[in-house]
């Protein structure tokens, strides 16, 4: 298709009023509110629900809520958790009947895409992404998170439920089978 | 241990077995009146179940089992049927068209433990039959504690899988459930929780009627039923970790494998056990190169569907971190294959014939004790391998701890009385007659084995193929690291003279090469003829050249083996 060239005016071809009508933008837009934010000084608010790092959580009672369970691992799109399960002689876990903590919980936040799959598939709440954003380190090394570091940056979550709590006041309260 | 094994009884069935037709789901299916019991092997009466495994229909169910006897008590497997109409005469009744009239009966029936009958017609998959699926699996779910994430079970959990077809997405239970024991230690290798136990008496059977230790029962009454081992006794005979498998929800698990791993992530090889000459079938549980459990995979003509738990628990060493990498000359220092082969290639071309001996040892593969048994006729050498010998029981347990002594015998390796030539060696070192000797996978330096002081010292050449360190390693010229059997393919020859293949399960460490590898690299130096490339083809060859093996092939032996004469 040809595009016939329209033939310019002569204020048109004179380039300046244009030039003017520019510079009029810009000028207007010094006396507007400003919008830029100073980032890394200034910082935005992250809205509710924000898929930000994904971390581990303690529950009320500074529990570790994460049983090893590898879920969250299975789901990973990326592989960038792995975790290693305590075998039979690893470390007690922080509630008695719910058997089982990981002996070690590893996050690859530079493999991590923040899907949220692992939030999701984890039976015990012991996983969510939270809001931190921008991640950084002056190795590779340092951008994998270990299970003191997920849980210390994790924080506390309000557990409506206390599974396991719950379950060990029930069976204490029966204390009806007779010991084997 | 106090327990009488008993041997399986051979199937008592004699002549032929009358048989008739049922239909399952509207197919027709012919089945044997009787069916020989899997323990005893007296002839039942086939069951429901039976017929509808001989068309594909899967019925779920808990507590039966195919290697079993029936107990009927989970009632999972619960279907409709119905049976050909009689008239007041006792003669069928006919429809119109000439077929027979079917009386569907008006209450349905286990199918594990309800005898078929001719004409009948069996129904699992009606909404009357789905519903009651439903209902009896609600019950079971009453009291189960739903503790999945933290269940080893989880994976490979009848609850699990049969919650996902009939289960409800969410209890209507609301009383408070019924806490039993958990963590309950029932033996050396077995943890209980009782919570979970869903009562189908799976390895009470089992214990009592296969192994036949009568060590386990059910205790109290109603909704506090519960598993336990005989007061004052551990549930310890050899055969325990068979009831982890039998275990259809997450009851009784392994102290072993406890916390380990999720079953999902492992990857599952078929290989054998190689821990005596049974050569029990086994599926490999590996993930990213670590091996983390063995459990037994069924072959009726050897191990049926189970195996021992010293053979279970026999993979830990097979990760140690001293584990031989790397090959070595300890003359020149060299520490690459290409390098030390050659330099070894060398010295035994120079060997004159009749100086060097071979040991071998039977628990290697046929492969390679056929190449081995090639490099001796080569060198003129003289061979033998060593005897193992240990405990036997009635059941599985073989005395014979080598798991390829008949391939061996059958190769030529050794005569039939293994370790016969080695006093012969021996002696024929300390005279000086034989100054190179090779030793692969053994360790002639153990004191069971008899030798007399110092007769390493006469030696000119020790080259020793091996796994783990240990005396005669540290003694060697030339230091040839080798694989465990979960890491290469081959081929064991068990003590009926069943030859079975494994397959490859983890990656070897280090440096470390499947012998067929560097015995074939050796012989290719030393005779200038290649060997087949592939373990397929070196398989093939070996059988050509074996009068015993004339005539298979790798292709043949499938998963379950076949059987030469011995």
């Amino acid at each position: 298709m040809i595009v016939p060239r329209r033939k310019l005016s002569f204020l048109e071809r004179l380039y300046l009023p244009a030039i003017l009508s520019g510079l009029r933008v810009t000028l207007r837009h010094f006396f507007r509110r400003k919008v830029t934010m100073q980032y890394p000084e200034e910082r935005w608010v992250v809205p509710e629900g924000y898929r930000g790092a994904p971390y581990l959580v303690r529950d009320q009672h500074g529990d570790t809520k994460c049983v090893s369970c590898q879920l969250c691992e299975f789901v990973c799109p990326p592989r960038a958790i792995r975790i290693v399960p305590p075998g039979p002689d690893g470390p007690p876990a922080d509630r008695p009947n719910a058997e089982k903590m990981p002996k070690e919980f590893e996050i690859n936040m530079l493999r991590c895409i923040f899907c949220g799959f692992c939030q999701e598939v984890c039976p015990e709440e012991a996983i969510f992404l939270q809001q931190d954003y921008s991640l950084t380190g002056l190795a590779r090394g340092e951008m994998i998170y270990d299970k003191e570091k997920l849980l210390d940056l994790g924080g506390i979550h309000q557990d409506r439920h206390l599974k396991w709590q719950r379950k060990h006041a029930e069976a204490e309260s029966q204390k009806v089978s007779p010991p084997s | 241990m106090s327990t009488v094994m008993q041997r399986e009884a051979p199937p008592a069935t004699t002549g032929t077995v009358e048989t008739f037709t049922v239909k399952v789901n509207g197919r027709e299916v012919v089945v044997p009146r009787t069916t020989p019991d899997p323990v005893s092997g007296q002839a039942l009466a086939t069951t429901m179940i039976q017929a509808c495994a001989a068309v594909g229909v899967e019925v779920p169910h808990y507590c039966y089992h195919p290697k079993l006897p029936v107990a009927g008590n989970c009632r999972m497997c619960l279907v409709e049927f119905g049976t050909p109409a009689l008239g007041p005469d006792r003669q069928p009744v006919l429809n119109p068209d000439g077929s027979l009239q079917i009386r569907k009966s008006p209450r349905p029936a286990i199918a594990c433990a309800t005898p078929v009958s001719p004409g009948m017609e069996i129904y699992t998959e009606t909404a009357g039959v789905k519903q009651m699926r439903e209902a009896v699996l609600e019950f079971l779910l009453v009291n189960h504690p739903l503790d999945c994430p933290i269940c080893d079970q989880a994976g490979e959990c009848k609850l699990q899988e049969y919650a996902l077809d009939y289960g409800r997405s969410a209890s209507r239970f609301e009383e408070v459930k019924v806490h039993k024991p958990k963590a309950v230690d029932l033996g050396p290798r077995i943890m209980l929780d009782d919570e979970r136990c869903i009562l189908c008496t799976r390895c009470i059977r089992f214990t009592r009627d296969v192994v036949g230790d009568d060590a386990l029962g059910i205790v109290n009454r109603g909704g506090y039923n519960a598993i336990a081992a005989y007061p004052g006794r551990q549930f310890d005979n050899n055969y325990t970790l068979n009831t982890v498998d039998l275990c259809p929800v997450g009851a009784l698990t392994s102290k072993d494998f406890r916390f380990q791993m999720r079953v999902w992530f492992l990857k599952e090889t078929k290989s054998l056990c190689a821990g005596c000459a049974t050569g029990c079938n086994i599926l490999v549980g590996s993930r990213a190169d670590q091996v983390y459990r063995f459990t037994p995979r069924a072959n009726d003509a050897v191990n049926s569907g189970w195996m021992c738990d010293a053979g279970r628990l026999n993979y830990r060493w097979i990760g140690r971190e001293d584990r031989l990498q790397t090959p070595e000359s300890r003359r020149s220092g060299a520490r690459h294959w290409s390098a030390v082969l050659e330099e070894l290639a060398a010295v035994l071309e120079g060997a004159p014939p009749g100086s060097v001996a071979i040991i071998a040892s039977a628990r290697q593969t046929s492969e390679e004790l056929y190449l081995l048994k090639q490099l001796a006729a080569h060198l003129g050498a003289r061979t033998d391998s060593l005897p193992r010998i240990g405990e036997e029981d009635k059941f599985l347990v073989h005395e014979d701890k080598n798991p390829n002594s008949n391939g061996a015998r059958l190769l030529g390796v050794c005569y039939t009385e293994m370790g016969i030539n080695l006093p012969y060696v021996v002696q024929d070192i300390e005279a000086g007659k034989i100054r190179t000797l090779i030793v692969f996978g053994e360790d002639l330096t153990r004191e069971e084995w008899e030798l007399p002081e110092g007769w390493l010292d006469k030696l000119e050449t020790l080259v020793v193929s091996d796994i783990l360190p240990n005396g005669l390693t540290k003694r060697a010229h030339f230091l040839l690291p080798g694989c465990a059997h979960v890491e290469k393919r081959g081929s064991f020859i068990n003590a009926h003279g069943r030859v079975q293949r494994f397959m490859k399960a983890v990656e070897p460490p280090g440096d470390a090469r499947p012998e067929v590898e560097l015995l074939g690299e050796l012989l290719h130096r030393l005779t200038g003829t290649p060997l087949p490339a592939s373990l397929e083809g070196l398989f093939n060859r070996m059988c050509a050249d074996t009068p015993a093996l004339k005539g298979r092939t790798w292709a043949d032996l499938g998963d379950q083996g076949v059987t030469v004469p011995v």
